[in-house]
């Protein structure tokens, strides 16, 4: 099993036809993922390598019954694509745009608690249950399919790496999620904390967090209180200095607050496994997953 | 992004929230005409700096004549202003804000914040004023009011009121006071700010409800849709390296150590400075060239770190996905071939046509020195700079 998409979930493209979502659909479609439509307003009635574009998600859900949508669209129309996605009833919206203004993030969450949608993202690399399903820009051939490790992280490339050293290991991942470096984003750590737990072929989890907010002291909280399998746990941002933006819109330390250390001391108290040397989190992974 | 205090009364000014009479030089004959203009004395000489904490260092001063006005504003333009949120270099004044002193009965705190637990807007205000408000949070959070404003339904009456009547305003001033707090809101949201703070927020002895210090931050990502806000930009308060970095479209901080870094992605970015400090070296920068780095961007990363005089060596990590490392390790090539490289380059690279990357380096001639994991590339070279 896995969480949140698997080889029966039917992906739609917002923003198919821009340079970046033409090449990842094609990567998506050579991994083995269902592209049922695309939709790129005004260019409804083309195709994009078979695949039909429609010009509203409405349309596109009428005509394929997508329940997955995989955002590329700019920042400035990206908040409009996902309210978009989520009045067209939508299940799973995985918004891969970085850049989006805070004040839209706000709005649209709000907009999303008025229908059922899950959003994973913004500023993500999306989504992939190994040998079933990818629905980002993740490159797949390094993960390893059949589990029993879920992957859930804030960053991109350090997830690749952390999923590259269980695959070494010869782990496999049941589902890696990336929830996206923005300060204010979709699907949280305890959600798929919580989704984690429930899967029976989930055994273990990865937890990759870095500097900004305090979603890692909130799952630490959760992981104490709700979670019985193990859980190992990267912190990037050790050296990063207050005050600076790392990059990720969403990695700053302000004042005392979002410091690595207050997170690394939560999740140790929360029973979890912290891992303080990159290079090593395959090693640690092989000792602490034996099932 | 940060602005200047004048820049961001500016701001509030055509928002119609009060601010002091007064306006911004940066020569003493400027400072002067100022000066004369105000008429009335005292007045407040303040340096201009994106950084707090400048009345410690002698950067903010009140003249109580129109002699002390030369000499103040005579020894703050030009002053290399140490405060302790510059760093032990501080910073160059190259304006000042030459302003109106004020009859001051009370001072308060107010600031609003885009919440990102919260999703919201988030007032924040107390009766302590002019103090270091994460001091006030810690040492009497009673005296702190916090008031959440739904994005989507505004700021309503309710909220001032909470907001006024938690600060324990007199009668009179929670008029003008709750005027003052929705303009900053309406601020805030039209420009994208994210944050408008307030300290100290004063009330004159006459009633008046004045922003006597201002400071505004924006969202850079909605820089796109607020042309007249990116203009407030002053390279001169950003590192050099920073402001070119930027213009090739690279993330770089200076970090200040002597291992210089180029990673793909923010977060493995960061991972690799703290892997660098694991390893007993510090960490010269931060540099991020992108999930998708082209051999442009490489070299260009390489032309800003090594203009970095403190770099002794060199380290590349790149977790190659859906860009091949073989396409890494040409641009490496290239760039190293363009570019006088004088510090030894320890390069770990993994993933998508690692073996091809891998040989297209030790085939190249240059005296790269290859990392087999990450682990191994922090302690090489952290010998390197030993």
């Amino acid at each position: 099993m896995s969480i949140f998409v698997d080889k029966n979930t039917r992906v739609l493209v917002q923003g198919i036809t821009g340079r970046e979502g033409q090449f990842h659909t094609r990567q998506c479609v050579e991994y083995g993922t269902r592209i049922v439509a695309g939709v790129t307003p005004g260019k409804g009635g083309m195709e994009m390598d078979g695949v039909p574009v429609f010009n509203t998600v409405s349309s596109a859900v009428d005509a394929t019954n997508a329940d997955c949508s995989m955002i590329f669209v700019p920042p400035p129309f990206a908040a409009d694509a996902i309210m978009e996605a989520t009045d067209a009833g939508i299940g799973l919206i995985i918004a891969i745009t970085e850049g989006i203004p805070v004040l839209d993030m706000m709005r649209v969450k709000r907009f999303l608690s008025t229908g059922k949608s899950r959003l994973i993202g913004p500023n993500c690399p999306g989504i992939i249950t190994p040998g079933q399903a990818k629905v980002g820009i993740m490159p797949g051939q390094i993960h390893k399919p059949g589990g029993p490790i879920g992957v859930i992280s804030r960053s991109g490339t350090l997830t690749y790496e952390v999923v590259f050293q269980l695959t070494r290991e010869g782990i496999g991942q049941t589902t890696c999620i990336g929830i996206g470096g923005d300060p204010v984003n979709g699907t949280s750590f305890i959600d798929c904390l919580d989704a984690f737990e429930k899967d029976p072929d989930t055994s273990g989890i990865v937890m990759v967090g870095e500097i900004g907010g305090n979603a890692e002291e909130d799952a630490a909280t959760f992981i104490r209180d709700k979670v019985t399998k193990p859980v190992v746990s990267f912190i990037a941002g050790m050296t990063a200095p207050p005050g600076r933006r790392m990059g990720h819109a969403g990695a700053i330390v302000s004042g005392n607050s979002g410091t690595a250390a207050a997170k690394v001391a939560a999740l140790k108290d929360a029973g979890v496994y912290v891992c303080e040397d990159l290079g090593r989190i395959g090693e640690l992974c092989a000792d602490v997953f034996q099932f | 992004m940060k602005i200047h205090e004048f820049q961001a009364k500016k701001l509030m000014g055509a928002y119609d929230i009060p601010v002091p009479e007064g306006g911004v030089a940066s020569t003493l004959k400027e400072a002067k005409e100022i000066a004369r203009r105000i008429g009335g004395l005292p007045l407040a000489i303040k340096a201009q700096i994106h950084a707090g904490g400048r009345g410690k260092g002698g950067g903010v001063k009140i003249a109580r004549t129109f002699d002390e006005v030369s000499s103040h504003a005579g020894s703050i333009i030009g002053m290399n202003l140490v405060t302790p949120q510059t760093g032990p270099d501080g910073r160059k004044v190259r304006h000042i804000l030459v302003e109106q002193g004020l009859d001051i009965a009370s001072e308060l705190y107010l600031s609003l914040t885009c919440d990102r637990e919260s999703g919201s807007i988030l007032i924040m205000a107390s009766e302590s004023g002019g103090m270091d408000i994460e001091q006030v949070a810690r040492k009497t959070p009673e005296k702190i009011v916090k008031v959440l404003v739904d994005p989507v339904f505004g700021i309503r009456p309710f909220h001032l009121r909470r907001t006024a009547f938690g600060l324990n305003l007199d009668k009179d001033v929670i008029r003008p006071f709750s005027a003052m707090l929705e303009r900053l809101y309406d601020l805030l949201v039209e420009k994208d700010a994210s944050l408008v703070e307030i300290n100290p927020l004063v009330i004159t002895n006459d009633g008046r409800v004045i922003a006597l210090d201002a400071k505004i931050d924006f969202d850079d990502n909605a820089l796109f849709r607020h042309p007249d806000i990116a203009e407030f930009r002053d390279e001169n308060e950003e590192d050099p390296l920073e402001v070119e970095a930027s213009g090739y479209n690279l993330n770089y901080i200076n970090m200040g150590g002597t291992v210089g870094n180029m990673v793909n992605g923010a977060g493995l970015a960061m991972a690799v400075m703290d892997t660098i400090k694991l390893a007993g070296a510090e960490p010269a920068n931060f540099l991020d060239v992108g999930g998708g780095a082209s051999a442009e961007m490489i070299e260009n990363g390489f032309r800003i770190i090594l203009s970095d005089p403190k770099v002794k060596a060199l380290l590349i990590n790149i977790f190659g996905g859906i860009l091949r490392c073989d396409v890494l390790a040409e641009g490496v090539v290239t760039a190293a071939r363009n570019i006088d490289i004088k510090v030894p380059v320890v390069v770990r690279m993994e993933g998508t046509n690692v073996e091809k990357g891998r040989k297209i380096l030790a085939e190249s001639g240059l005296e790269i020195i290859t990392a087999s994991d990450l682990k191994d590339a922090g302690e090489k070279v952290a010998r390197l700079v030993a």
